[in-house]
C-alpha cells in the first residue's frame, strides 16, 4: 500500500466511524434515561408557620431509617431567643425531634439557661434540612462519585459505594451530612426520594400540621410553590459559598446560619 | 441489657470524643480526628525525608553523601505508613480500593492513589539504582559459597530476584545507574511536593470551613513537610549512628569478626559534618513555613472577615496554649534558638529536632481539629479529647494507640527494609 493511498483509508475509516460514534453525543444516554428532565425539586420553608413541635423530625427519622435516639437527623428544627437586654441564644436539642416543650435554652455540656418570659424579644422557629444546592461542595469533593446530583435536582448517596471518608461531610456548608450510625455510610436528606418519585409528598411535608414545609417543581411555572418563590420575598442559607440553594425561606432572619 | 446495646449501636461516629458547646449544629461532631492528624504529619515525614535525600542526589551536596543514604530508605519505609491513617480513619476501609477504581476527579482525594503510586514508584527505583551494585555482589557473594545453609539459600533468590536481571556492574554500567539516579530524584522532588501540596490542598479547598480555606495551605503544608522530614532524618541518623557506635564499642554484630568495620571515632566524625549541614537546611525552611504560617494569621486578624469573631476566640482563647505555647514556643521558636545560638553541637541539634517534630505534629493538629473546633453556625464550640483507654474498635483506631501505631510502623519497616538495603554502606560496595 502505497502513503497516499495508506492516508486516504485512515481518513475515510474516521470520518466513517465519527457518524455513529457522533450519535453517543447526540443522543445523551444520561439525558435519554432521565425519567422527567422537565422536574427540579425545590424546597419552601415558611419560618411564620413554624411552631417547633418536630413531627417533621419524628417522620423523617421514621421513614428513612434513621435511629430515633441516635444525635443525627436529615432534618432538624432550631429555635432562636433574642432577649430585650440583647443577646442572643439558639438550641436545637437532639434537633427538636421531640418539640420544644421547654422554655429554657439549651447550652450544651448538660447546661441550661432560664430566660424570663418578659425579657424575651423575639423568638422563632426555622426548619433545615439539606438544599439540594445546584452546584453542591458534596459531590465536587466525594473522591469515588458515591454522592451525586440527579436530573431532577435531588443529591443522593449511594450506600453501597460510599467509602466513609468523611470529605463531603466536612463540604458542605449546612451540617446536613453525618455517618449513618447502623450502616457507617455518608447520609443525608434526599427528599425522600423514594416518596417523590410515586407521586408522595416527602414524610416531613406530609407530617407538618402547619405548612411550613412544601415542596414543588422550579420548572413548572404553574406549580404552586414556584409561584411563591417567583412573587415573593424568599432567601436561601449561606449564600457566600457559591453552592445555589435549593430551600427556600420565607421570613429569614439574618442572624440565621 | 438489651437497652445498652441498642444504645451502644445508636452511638453516632465522632460522639464518644466531642464534647459540644453551646449552639452546635445537631450533625456536627469532630468527624475528623487524630488519624487525620497523622495523615498529613506521616506524609509530610515521607515527603521531607526524600527531598534531604535528594539534596545529596540531584544537587551534588557531596557532605549530605550518608545521611541522603539514609534519607531515602527511610523515605521508602515511611512510604506504606502514609497510607495507614487514612485507610483507619474510613468508615468503610475494605472499600478504599474504590478510589482507585472509579476515582471523581473533581475530588482532591480522588488523585492520591495515584500521586502516591507514581511517588512510591519512583522512590522503588532510586533505590533499586542506589542499590544494584550491592544486590548484584551480594548475591554473586552467596552464589560463591560452597556449603550455603537454608537462609542464605533465601537469600541469594531474594537477592538474584532483586537484581532484576542485570547483572553488570561494569564502572560504566554504574555510572549508568548514577546518572538514571539523578534524573529519578530530580522528577521526585516535584512529585513529593505534589503528594504533600495536595495534602494541604484537601484542607485549603474545603471553603465551607473558615480555618482552613486558604490558599496558602498547600505551601505552608510543603515547608513544616521538609521541616519535619529532614528533623525526623537527622534524629533517627543521631540514634542509628549512636547505636552503631555502642556496637562498636562493645564489639557486636558485625564488629565481632569484621576488621574493615568502622571506629568509634571514624563514626562520630561523620556524625558530626552531615548533621550540622543537615540542620542548616532544617533552618531555612523553618523560617519560610513559620513565615507563611504567621502571614496567615496576620492577614486573618487584618481583613476581619465574618468568621474572625469565632476564629479569634479559638486562635487567642480556647486553643492558644496549643496554638502559641506548644506549637510556635515549643516547636518553632525554641529549637530554632537552640540552632542558631553559637557553639552547636550535635546533641543540641537533636535535642531541637524533637522539638520541631512535635512543633509541626502540633501544626498539623491545630489544623485539623481547630478547624473542627467550631461551629459551622458561629455560635457554638466543639472539643476534642483523644481517647485514650479503647472501649471498641472505633476508640482504638482513631485513639491514642491507633495514633500509636501510626507512629511506630515505619521504625519497624525500616529495621527490616535495612536488613535488604542497609542505609550504610562502605565506600567500596556503594553506587554513590
Amino acid at each position: 500500500m502505497e502513503r497516499r493511498e495508506f492516508l486516504k483509508k485512515c481518513v475515510m475509516v474516521i470520518a466513517g466511524a465519527s457518524v455513529p460514534l457522533s450519535a453517543l453525543t447526540l443522543i445523551d444516554p444520561k439525558k435519554v434515561l432521565a425519567a422527567n428532565p422537565d422536574i427540579q425539586w425545590a424546597f419552601l420553608v415558611d419560618t411564620n408557620k413554624c411552631v417547633g413541635c418536630g413531627f417533621c423530625v419524628k417522620a423523617c427519622k421514621t421513614e428513612n431509617d434513621i435511629p430515633l435516639e441516635a444525635n443525627v437527623t436529615r432534618t432538624w428544627v432550631e429555635r432562636y431567643v433574642y432577649t430585650k437586654d440583647d443577646r442572643r441564644y439558639v438550641d436545637s436539642p437532639k434537633g427538636a425531634l421531640n418539640g420544644y416543650t421547654e422554655a429554657r435554652i439549651d447550652l450544651g455540656k448538660g447546661e441550661f439557661k432560664e430566660i424570663d418570659k418578659e425579657n424575651v424579644g423575639k423568638a422563632f422557629f426555622v426548619p433545615k434540612l439539606c438544599n439540594h444546592c445546584s452546584s453542591p461542595a458534596c459531590t465536587q469533593v466525594c473522591p469515588v462519585g458515591a454522592t451525586y446530583k440527579t436530573d431532577d435536582g435531588v443529591v443522593l448517596v449511594d450506600r453501597k459505594w460510599c467509602i466513609g471518608c468523611g470529605y463531603c461531610i466536612m463540604a458542605c456548608p449546612y451540617a446536613a451530612r453525618f455517618f449513618h450510625p447502623v450502616l457507617k455510610v455518608a447520609d443525608k436528606c434526599t427528599f425522600c426520594y423514594h416518596r417523590l418519585s410515586k407521586g408522595l409528598d416527602s414524610a416531613c411535608v406530609n407530617a407538618c400540621p402547619f405548612g411550613a414545609r412544601k415542596m414543588g417543581n422550579i420548572h413548572d411555572k404553574n406549580d404552586p410553590i414556584t409561584q411563591i418563590i417567583m412573587n415573593e420575598r424568599v432567601g436561601v442559607l449561606k449564600d457566600e459559598f457559591g453552592t445555589k440553594p435549593q430551600a427556600f425561606y420565607i421570613g429569614l432572619a439574618q442572624e440565621v446560619r | 441489657m438489651v437497652g445498652q446495646l441498642a444504645q451502644h449501636a445508636m452511638e453516632v461516629h465522632g460522639e464518644a470524643w466531642t464534647i459540644k458547646e453551646l449552639f452546635t449544629l445537631p450533625n456536627e461532631e469532630i468527624y475528623w480526628s487524630i488519624q487525620i492528624v497523622m495523615y498529613p504529619f506521616m506524609t509530610g515525614l515521607v515527603a521531607g525525608a526524600f527531598v534531604l535525600s535528594s539534596l545529596y542526589h540531584v544537587f551534588g551536596i557531596e557532605k549530605l553523601k550518608e545521611i541522603a543514604r539514609f534519607s531515602l530508605v527511610f523515605s521508602f519505609a515511611l512510604l506504606p505508613v502514609a497510607m495507614m491513617p487514612l485507610l483507619l480513619h474510613l468508615q468503610q476501609p475494605f472499600r478504599g480500593i474504590n478510589v482507585m477504581m472509579t476515582p471523581h476527579f473533581t475530588s482532591a482525594i480522588a488523585a492520591f492513589g495515584f500521586v502516591f503510586s507514581t511517588y512510591g514508584c519512583i522512590v522503588a527505583t532510586e533505590l533499586w539504582l542506589v542499590y544494584r551494585k550491592y544486590f548484584v555482589q551480594t548475591a554473586l557473594a552467596l552464589k560463591a559459597q560452597k556449603n550455603r545453609s537454608s537462609i542464605d539459600g533465601m537469600r541469594l533468590l531474594l537477592f538474584t530476584a532483586l537484581t532484576l536481571g542485570a547483572w553488570d556492574i561494569s564502572d560504566e554500567a554504574v555510572e549508568k545507574d548514577h546518572k538514571a539516579c539523578k534524573i529519578m530524584a530530580g522528577i521526585g522532588i516535584p512529585v513529593a511536593c505534589f503528594l504533600h501540596g495536595y495534602a494541604g490542598f484537601i484542607f485549603g479547598s474545603v471553603k465551607a470551613n473558615a480555618l482552613w480555606m486558604t490558599p496558602l495551605m498547600p505551601v505552608i503544608f510543603i515547608c513544616s513537610a521538609v521541616v519535619s522530614g529532614v528533623a525526623l532524618c537527622i534524629l533517627s541518623y543521631v540514634v542509628v549512628q549512636e547505636i552503631r557506635k555502642f556496637m562498636a564499642s562493645r564489639k557486636i554484630s558485625r564488629w565481632a569478626n569484621d576488621p574493615n568495620a568502622p571506629t568509634v571515632e571514624q563514626l562520630e566524625g561523620a556524625k558530626h559534618v552531615e548533621v550540622m549541614i543537615a540542620s542548616n537546611y532544617l533552618m531555612y525552611f523553618m523560617i519560610a513555613a513559620l513565615t507563611l504560617e504567621i502571614l496567615d494569621l496576620i492577614f486573618r486578624g487584618y481583613t476581619q472577615v465574618k468568621s474572625w469573631d469565632i476564629l479569634r476566640e479559638v486562635i487567642m482563647e480556647r486553643d492558644f496554649f496549643k496554638i502559641f505555647i506548644m506549637q510556635y514556643a515549643i516547636g518553632n521558636v525554641l529549637p530554632f534558638l537552640i540552632m542558631v545560638l553559637p557553639g552547636r553541637t550535635v546533641r543540641r541539634t537533636t535535642i531541637a529536632t524533637v522539638l520541631v517534630l512535635f512543633g509541626v505534629f502540633m501544626m498539623r493538629y491545630n489544623v485539623v481539629i481547630g478547624g473542627q473546633a467550631f461551629s459551622l453556625s458561629f455560635s457554638g464550640f466543639m472539643d476534642y479529647s483523644l481517647p485514650i483507654i479503647p472501649h471498641n474498635i472505633e476508640t482504638f483506631k482513631e485513639g491514642l494507640f491507633g495514633a500509636l501505631t501510626v507512629a511506630a510502623t515505619p521504625f519497624v519497616l525500616f529495621y527490616f527494609i535495612n536488613k535488604v538495603m542497609p542505609a550504610f554502606l562502605k565506600e567500596e560496595e556503594s553506587t554513590h
